[in-house]
């Protein structure tokens, strides 16, 4: 009976019951909270989509590690994301309604340079935290004091520097430039030719040619026929490709010591997969090669994990270059909201730019310039690669970092047609 | 910089490209040249050919044969989308104006997507024995394989062409649909049947070629756009309808982007295309060798 009457349930006892439970659901709804909405647009098609695609699952993977870990400040988060085509002119409208019309809480910057540069003016203009993706130079003339790059670079001299040491330490005289006419690939060029200069390297050849350019033949006689000692290409993905291709088959001539630089694509596993053997010899910039001087806590696990979400979404199976760097933007994010309690641009940006943060890409410190203050741009080599094998590149010694000095893996292989000849 | 080296390199690597671009050009030749049809999807066409190409190299094909091979679905393709584009415009008199022009560039970008759903945004290439490897014309004129390949592959594209619509019964009835429709059906013919055919055996031609593309370089769903100003100069370049002119337009084009590009800077070869199609328009409005 007694236990009957601990058992049983009463109005009085129900009521009191729903209204507790109520409250702790109330409660519990007011700790989650609305989504924190961070905006990006990201090229899904067009000549970065390949790129872009990497990146957003790279971005996807934090969201949904940080959901599962309860969201940020007990809120969830969700990316709102546009395809920009590649296209900049697309980015200033789409950037314009992520804050208008979707009133996001943050901004991620699109992948490029090209998409970024349209809409710094906007964020300064308002006052806006971004993070960078993967731009360069986008800051130069703006001057944005809330902008922060994922890159690991800075500007064209801690770019460049690793490359043309190597080329000057093997005693170059002369250099060729082929370029494309685009915002990034010139910065790039400028960059390159203003240290070549520095460095009293005389420019035999310089050529730019306008994106999309598919054939390249002429282009590499042309080189050939100016005997440069070292050959700096700026380059976007479908024109890397066609210059490799053309390089291999025309040949550069024995006076080339150093062949490579700044050519976008290469760091993409599909495209790797694709010229195979062709890569060989080339020296390159990249953000990270399985080598043991660059294994930062937490990347490796990251890159298994995105191996399997790369093969169901059916995107670059490497992820590299962009995935880890895009899943640190978030880390950076995330630590400055805690840090700062709350979603403040001026609060956020402030403890960015004056505190060292713990990323799967290493620890990240910035600039004034929004750039990375320890620039760590790396020169690999590509090295005994074979043809129709994606897996060789996830095994150390194929992608050997040559510069800079800190994270050197492997001697640096010359002149570029013995190196390609392994 | 001027050398002689560099110009005859100039002129060989002209020729090659400019055959390709003959290729490329032709399957319009017939579908914008003779039977006036604004086939503003046909580069979407070329690359749909490529990726189809690169589907089939999946299976160890090599390149040529699988565009030989793609020519006969294709042409079931090019068929059935003259067959609906007449139903809807052409047989309502609706085909005038903007609205053919709107329904291709529909195609297109129906295409596009397609080709983005299917395959990704990566850049595709294929393999073969004769891609990546270059011969030695002369001791410093290396040119490479895929080039002479492509050349050879247009050429034959090009006469066989040239004599199917010249020699062959079918082949004078569509010159004929092209000179007078409405003769053509007096004396019996179906014009539209006829035109279908026609538009199949563009769009055949387009698989062919489409594989020529992805030999010479790597592909994407969106390259179709890069060769519509191309392909619509080398045409109207030719006059329109002429296979021969077509072939020699395709030439001019190569030779004079290649010279421009070697010596005068590689910004100014996009140019070269409606530059010379304006001085050929000034001089002679129907075009190289139309009539």
């Amino acid at each position: 009976m007694k236990q009957s009457k601990q058992g049983a349930v009463t109005r009085r006892t129900f009521l009191a019951a729903a209204g507790t439970t109520a409250a702790a659901l109330s409660a519990g709804a007011s700790a989650q909270g609305a989504p924190i909405k961070i905006g990006l647009s990201i090229a899904q098609t067009g000549g970065l989509g390949a790129g872009g695609k990497a990146a957003l699952l790279g971005q996807q993977m934090w969201r949904d590690d940080v959901n599962a870990r309860g969201g940020i400040l007990g809120r969830k988060v969700e990316l709102i994301v546009y395809d920009d085509q590649s296209n900049p002119a697309t980015t200033p409208g789409i950037y314009t309604k992520l804050l208008d019309v979707d009133k996001v809480d943050l901004l991620v910057a699109p992948y490029g340079t090209n998409p970024t540069a349209p809409i710094m003016p906007l964020v300064k203009q308002r006052g806006l935290l971004l993070m960078g993706n993967f731009s360069f130079e986008v800051n130069e003339r703006i001057q944005h004091d809330m902008w922060f790059n994922n890159a690991p670079w800075n500007d064209s001299v801690t770019w460049f520097t690793g490359f043309i040491d190597l080329a000057m330490k093997r005693g170059a005289k002369t250099i060729a430039f082929l370029a494309a006419d685009a915002e990034f690939s010139m910065a790039l060029a400028t960059g390159a030719k203003n240290l070549a200069k520095h460095n009293g390297l005389n420019t035999v050849y310089d050529q730019k040619y306008p994106p999309n350019t598919t054939e390249f033949s002429s282009m590499i006689r042309s080189v050939k026929a100016a005997k440069p000692d070292v050959v700096f290409v700026a380059s976007y993905p479908s024109e890397s490709v066609a210059i490799v291709r053309a390089a291999n088959e025309i040949g550069l001539g024995s006076s080339v010591k150093v062949f490579g630089g700044g050519m976008v694509g290469l760091q993409f596993g599909p495209i790797m997969e694709s010229l195979g053997s062709q890569l060989n010899g080339i020296v390159n910039f990249t953000s990270y090669a399985p080598e043991k001087t660059v294994d930062f806590p937490g990347l490796k696990d990251f890159l298994t994990r995105y191996a399997v979400k790369a093969k169901a979404e059916k995107v670059d199976p490497l992820g590299f270059y962009l995935p880890p760097f895009n899943y640190a933007i978030g880390q950076v994010l995330e630590a400055a909201i805690n840090a700062t309690k709350g979603l403040d641009h001026k609060a956020l940006a402030k403890y960015i730019r004056d505190n060292e943060h713990k990323t799967i890409v290493g620890p990240i410190r910035y600039q004034r310039n929004g750039e990375w203050a320890n620039a760590r741009v790396l020169m690999v080599q590509f090295n005994g690669i074979k043809d129709k094998d994606i897996e060789q590149f996830r095994l150390p010694g194929k992608q050997v970092i040559v510069a800079p000095a800190q994270y050197k893996s492997g001697e640096f292989k010359f002149p570029y047609e013995k190196a390609r000849n392994g | 910089m001027f050398s002689w080296d560099l110009l005859s390199g100039a002129l060989v690597f002209g020729l090659l490209l400019g055959c390709f671009y003959a290729a490329v050009s032709i399957g319009l030749s017939v579908s914008f040249g003779l039977l006036d049809v604004p086939h503003i999807a046909h580069p979407s066409f070329l690359v749909a050919g490529g990726y189809a190409t690169y589907w089939l190299c999946g299976f160890g094909w090599d390149p040529i044969v699988a565009g030989l091979v793609l020519a006969l679905p294709f042409f079931a393709l090019g068929v059935g989308m003259y067959r609906g584009y007449h139903t809807m415009f052409e047989s309502r008199g609706t085909d005038a104006g903007l609205r053919g022009l709107a329904f291709f560039f529909g195609v297109a970008f129906i295409l596009e997507v397609a080709l983005i759903l299917a395959f990704g945004v990566d850049q595709r290439l294929v393999e073969a024995p004769y891609i990546g490897k270059s011969i030695d014309l002369t001791e410093d004129l290396r040119v490479p394989l895929r080039l002479i390949v492509a050349f050879g592959a247009a050429l034959l594209l090009t006469i066989g062409l040239t004599l199917y619509l010249g020699k062959t019964f079918m082949g004078r009835a569509i010159k004929a649909v092209a000179q007078d429709q409405v003769a053509l059906s007096l004396m019996g013919a179906d014009p539209v049947r006829v035109k279908q055919w026609a538009f199949g055996i563009a769009t055949a031609v387009t698989a062919v070629a489409g594989a020529l593309l992805i030999i010479v370089g790597p592909i994407d769903p969106q390259l179709g756009r890069v060769y519509i100003g191309r392909t619509f100069c080398v045409v109207v370049m030719a006059g329109l309808g002429s296979m021969s002119g077509t072939v020699a337009a395709g030439l001019i084009l190569g030779v004079a982007e290649t010279l421009v590009l070697t010596f005068f800077g590689a910004s100014w070869a996009p140019a070269v295309a409606f530059g010379l199609l304006l001085v050929v328009l000034g001089v002679r409005p129907q075009g190289l060798f139309g009539r």
